[in-house]
């Protein structure tokens, strides 16, 4: 070596964005020494569709398609979101059947989401099979969906003032049923993954981000219950009717990833509970508010959040009386919550930082927008 | 001793026969591991060629050997082809001195533990290689990985291995399944075999010492940290395709086989227990023979199986932690089970002493590490809040005193602070 004095290199390692543990299009520039991460460079933008400037083109009508491109797993939480602005906007009350289904697709999304989390959680600490018992869960959880609004995803099915049609006569009956083979299917998920030896040897005190700085970073939903802060939007700012309901919501204490794990395992048992709660609830009516044809909020802007399962999914509407916004801006959980990385992976192993990437359950398709 | 050229011909057969048959049992251990993890998963698996999917792994052969073998353009192209012969090499040598029955190997050695360990050693060099020679990080980690583990874990093996050589005093394994009696400085010792009672009985120290280090080895779950898929995507192997991808692969089973099958070999007794001989008195000795090889068979499959259902169960620990449990716990554990070994054989005392010591090691052990795990009460950190009205009738959550998993003894912890509250409707 000409270079008398000689030094080591950190290896920089590109995770990402085609990689297994990156979810999505994500990618990671590591700087690692050994198998040490000495510092990390989160690149997005890989899914970057220009959602929040399309919307500023399209009726309001139109902009739910839009939404359900955003957390491709919890569709009907950000439709939920943007009708909620707009009718917040508006005035508009909502019609107490509509509120109820609502909330019971919602919390039926809540559990599908977190079930793929827990799924692909195990996948990235190496466990192959907890993934296949969620995924045969939430294929259920799909199945409902689909009769309901016709589709498995991008199911277009709330509105401004109410929702697109009514349920299926047998939709309370078969979600009953459904609930019960989630309980089992939650219960199996978390004898199978969640008090293993190796599973708490990987996931315990690794990635831990206090309270108070996960409140400075941002971040909401179960990565910051987890970290010992008792937030909540359906609690603290009820939207629907969450507020006529009771339901718990864990909380965690230490703020590292088995934590985070947990919370949403623990969230899935409540979102059961509410989900019966609200069919209890159920009364038949009207399901949409009487509104013209196309909705047109008046000049003024607002702000509405509800409780993703990603977090405190926001939504800003600017009107200028039209039937377009003028300008929409989201508050995606998902990005709020990646911006926590490089603290809690800076320093860890390389086995980690896919943990840790993990428990904040990111969704591309939120991030970029 | 001369070498005729029947001599070479019978073994060029032999080896041929070797080779073919690795082949049967390599394709249907994948057919096996994959309805295995499948029921464990509640799928069906492999269904569709051939009867319940049995023809899949053909199938799969033919698409890998004709599919295009790419190599990056900044690999070293002799070590990027070599790699996969260094590693296929040494796990189909290794089955040259395995016995499958009395007098069945293709050469039965005096040394055969010698020349086991020496040549199971050597497969780290092959990873190595792939690692370093394909120009790829997640390569070159895994490679790297690859060889941290397997060398920290070849010493409780081979550790293990000599207790038992120690113990049956030979170190050929048609002594250490059928039997021997042999001189030391003028002392006569005889090994009764594991025709009556298997090792695993005597040691059943050794056998856990030697199946958990044996799944290391093999880089299985959960221990796969050298091509983990979540982390280094497939390790050394990432940028291989085709048939020499196969190749990998087929080293890959070849050397669970031969883990599960040393493992019958060492502590199960073989093909020798239960004794045919002495279950059906005078019969030929090819049947014995040919009911020794079904049983042996039958016997490595199951300890295949156990592997394959570690793999439906486990994650994957972190490279410090396994290492940390290789070095701290498999390998003073391995030298106090050599040491236990020595000292029985070399006292003299009766053998079943060796199960009276070890069962209780074992037993403390398994308790010691698993004293902190699973009571969900103590280890569960996450409670449920509940909602409940401030006295200005703003929502707030407080703890419900509950923990998260049902446990109705905790005390509440409900902080002071909070103001005498109403509960929510």
């Amino acid at each position: 070596m000409p270079d008398a004095q000689q030094s080591t290199l950190d290896l920089m390692l590109n995770m990402g964005p085609q990689h297994p543990a990156t979810h999505g299009v994500f990618r990671m520039e590591l700087a690692i020494d050994g198998e040490r991460i000495v510092d990390v460079i989160p690149h997005i933008g890989y899914l970057h569709r220009g959602s929040e400037k399309l919307c500023e083109h399209e009726i309001y009508s139109q902009i739910i398609t839009l939404f359900d491109r955003l957390d491709y797993v919890a569709n009907f939480n950000n439709e939920l979101g943007l009708v909620l602005a707009v009718e917040k906007l508006m005035g508009i009350e909502v019609p107490e059947r509509a509120s109820w289904i609502r909330m019971v697709l919602c919390e039926l999304n809540r559990i599908a989401s977190h079930l793929l989390f827990a799924g692909t959680f195990g996948l990235d600490a190496g466990a192959i099979t907890p993934s296949l018992y969620t995924f045969r869960d939430r294929e259920k959880i799909q199945a409902i969906f689909e009769a309901t609004s016709g589709a498995r995803m991008m199911h277009n099915y709330f509105r401004v003032g109410g929702i697109k049609e009514d349920v299926a006569e047998d939709f309370g009956p078969r979600v009953e049923k459904l609930l019960g083979e989630l309980e089992r299917g939650i219960d199996e998920v978390d004898r199978v993954l969640s008090f293993g030896d190796v599973f708490l040897a990987r996931t315990k005190g690794v990635g831990v981000i206090s309270g108070p700085d996960a409140v400075d970073w941002g971040l909401s939903g179960p990565a910051l219950r987890a970290s010992n802060v008792p937030y909540d939007v359906r609690v603290y700012e009820p939207y629907c009717l969450y507020d006529r309901i009771e339901f718990g919501v864990p909380v965690g204490s230490q703020g590292d990833t088995w934590d985070r794990y947990y919370t949403r395992i623990l969230e899935m048992r409540e979102s059961v509970g509410i989900v019966r709660k609200c069919l209890a609830a159920m009364e038949p009516g009207p399901i949409m508010a009487q509104l013209r044809r196309i909705a047109r909020p008046p000049r003024g802007e607002v702000y509405a959040h509800a409780e993703n399962p990603r977090g405190d999914f926001g939504v800003y509407i600017v009107s200028d009386g039209g039937e377009k916004p003028y300008r929409l801006k989201v508050r995606p959980p998902s990005y709020c919550n990646l911006m926590a990385l490089r603290d809690l992976v800076v320093g860890q192993y390389v086995a980690d930082a896919v943990v840790i990437l993990g428990s904040l359950d990111i969704v591309l398709g939120e991030v970029d927008r | 001793m001369t070498f005729t050229v029947a001599d070479a011909a019978r073994t060029a057969l032999a080896l041929v026969g070797l080779f073919l048959g690795l082949m049967v049992v390599v394709l249907f251990l994948t057919w096996m591991e994959r309805k295995l993890l499948a029921r464990i998963q509640q799928r069906a698996g492999p269904s569709l060629v051939g009867p319940n999917g049995l023809l899949q792994p053909l199938a799969d052969a033919v698409k890998l050997l004709t599919k295009e073998d790419l190599r990056p353009a900044e690999a070293n192209r002799f070590i990027f082809w070599f790699a996969p012969i260094a590693v296929v090499l040494p796990s189909f040598l290794l089955w040259t001195t395995i016995p499958f029955a009395g007098g069945l190997a293709v050469r039965a050695m005096e040394l055969g533990l010698i020349y086991l360990i020496g040549l199971s050693v050597l497969e780290v060099v092959g990873l190595l290689l792939a690692g370093w020679g394909s120009a790829s990080k997640y390569s070159m980690l895994g490679g790297f990985r690859a060889a941290a583990q397997l060398v920290s874990y070849e010493i409780p093996i081979i550790v293990v291995i000599i207790a038992v050589a120690v113990l049956v005093q030979s170190v050929d394994l048609r002594h250490i399944v059928a039997g021997h009696t042999t001189t030391i400085a003028g002392r006569t010792i005889a090994f009764a075999g594991q025709g009556g009672v298997p090792l695993a009985l005597i040691m059943p120290l050794g056998l856990a010492i030697f199946f958990i280090a044996g799944l290391a080895e093999l880089g299985r779950t959960p221990f796969d940290i050298h091509h983990a898929e979540s982390e280094v995507v497939g390790g050394p192997f990432v940028e291989y395709s085709g048939a020499h991808w196969a190749a990998f692969y087929l080293s890959e089973y070849m050397n669970t086989f031969f883990i599960s099958t040393l493992a019958v070999l060492l502590f199960f007794g073989g093909w020798s227990w239960p004794s045919f001989e002495t279950l059906l008195g005078a019969t030929p000795v090819w049947i014995i023979n040919a009911l020794g090889v079904a049983w042996f068979l039958a016997k490595v499959l199951v300890v295949a199986s156990v592997i394959f259902w570690f793999r439906g169960t486990y994650p994957r620990l972190r490279i410090d932690q396994l290492m940390a449990f290789g070095w701290q716990v498999l390998v003073p554990l391995s030298f106090a089970n050599l040491i236990l070994v020595a000292a029985v054989v070399y006292y003299g005392w009766p053998i079943w002493t060796l199960t009276l010591i070890s069962i209780p090691v074992l037993v403390g052990v398994a308790w010691l590490a698993s004293r902190r795990r699973a009571d969900p009460g103590k280890v569960t950190t996450v409670r449920m809040y509940r909602r409940t009205r401030r006295a200005d009738g703003e929502p707030v959550l407080v703890p419900n005193g509950t923990p998260g998993f049902a446990n109705p003894d905790e005390p509440s912890t409900a902080p002071s602070a909070a103001p005498a509250s109403e509960s929510a409707r």
